[in-house]
């Protein structure tokens, strides 16, 4: 069944008998996908809104704050998930053409970057700990202005909350790309269908872009002053 | 440009420039953090990175080719993002303004 003729495409084993066609199936599960990664935008957003919130209420505890974060590592970071979405396209790329040998390498290195990532990620959480700037007990602020001590421990708790939800995205996103991984090398997905390695995509991009703005929003505003 | 079974297949060529893009205004928002540009800086770090998702969604996501249904939900829910924040911070960012006559 090498034509995507009407008939060819009634019979694919891929095809849920409650859709007319692949195209409308896979038209479903882009729409369905998308609503979910809506409500990851409305959970990113009212955290993303609590920190604004803060930021606009302590704007000077906050600005301390952020100039206690590594600009390098976290620079790095978002270089390396850029790369990851580009490995992930290319992945997708490859199944639509039918190479899924380079589909399954390319996954690989979206795996390998996600773990750099984290990897970086893991070595700032290091320096936060042996600084003394992790919210709670152990919480030290020696700064010029130490009226701004509590302002600044709550940078640090919107910095851990935010970060810490990130990263378990990426763990998540890692286990499913895994198993795409796993799923292209068995040639369940061809050119016909691959609508799964897609979704992945989309799920991985939408992490990709809470760090797009995570980035500035921590690391980059304030930075001058 | 080819066509496979969902729609076109976007080139390689397009997914590389768009992650180059991406790196270059990476680069652009640290060098524009560490300048002085009053109270443009905050502006501008999110105006870039609101590029930068936009070109992630746009071609990544490959919401460019895909039906009008899902482009409806995904503006949809920045818009909703967007009522969220603004209807917050309409009140937040003028709490300071004073009237004459109050």
């Amino acid at each position: 069944m090498t034509e995507h003729s009407a008939h060819a495409t009634e019979h694919s084993p891929h095809l849920g008998h409650h859709f007319e066609s692949l195209e409308q199936q896979h038209e479903a599960n882009v729409f369905g996908m998308w609503v979910f990664l809506i409500t990851e935008v409305m959970l990113f957003g009212g955290l993303f809104l609590a920190y604004f919130v803060y930021r606009a209420v302590f704007p000077d505890g906050f600005t301390e704050g952020s100039h206690h974060l590594n600009i390098v590592l976290g620079g790095i970071n978002t270089v390396v998930l850029i790369l990851s979405s580009l490995m992930v396209v290319l992945a997708i790329h490859s199944v639509q053409t039918g190479n899924n040998r380079r589909a399954v390498m390319f996954l690989a290195l979206t795996i390998l970057l996600g773990l750099t990532f984290l990897g970086i990620k893991g070595v700032e959480y290091y320096e936060h700990f042996v600084e003394h700037q992790v919210p709670g007990a152990l919480f030290v602020y020696e700064g010029e202005r130490p009226e701004l001590a509590g302002a600044v421990m709550l940078f640090t708790l919107l910095y851990f909350t935010l970060t810490g939800t990130h990263a378990v995205h990426m763990i998540i996103g890692m286990s499913i790309v895994g198993v795409m991984l796993y799923r292209t090398r068995k040639r369940i997905y061809s050119p016909e269908y691959y609508t799964p390695v897609e979704l992945t995509g989309l799920y991985w991009h939408f992490v990709d872009i809470v760090w797009v703005l995570l980035f500035p929003m921590l690391y980059l505003i304030g930075r001058h002053s | 440009m080819e066509h496979g079974h969902h729609g076109p297949i976007t080139p390689i060529r397009t997914y590389v420039i768009v992650a180059v893009a991406l790196m270059a205004l990476t680069g652009l928002t640290v060098f524009a953090a560490f300048t002085d540009l009053g109270p443009w800086n905050n502006v501008v770090a999110l105006g870039i990175a609101i590029v930068k998702a936009t070109l992630i969604i746009l071609f990544f996501m490959q919401v460019r080719y895909s039906s009008n249904l899902t482009k409806v939900v995904v503006i949809a829910g920045w818009l909703w993002l967007m009522i969220l924040l603004g209807g917050v911070f309409d009140d937040y960012l003028t709490r300071a303004w004073r009237f004459p006559g109050t």
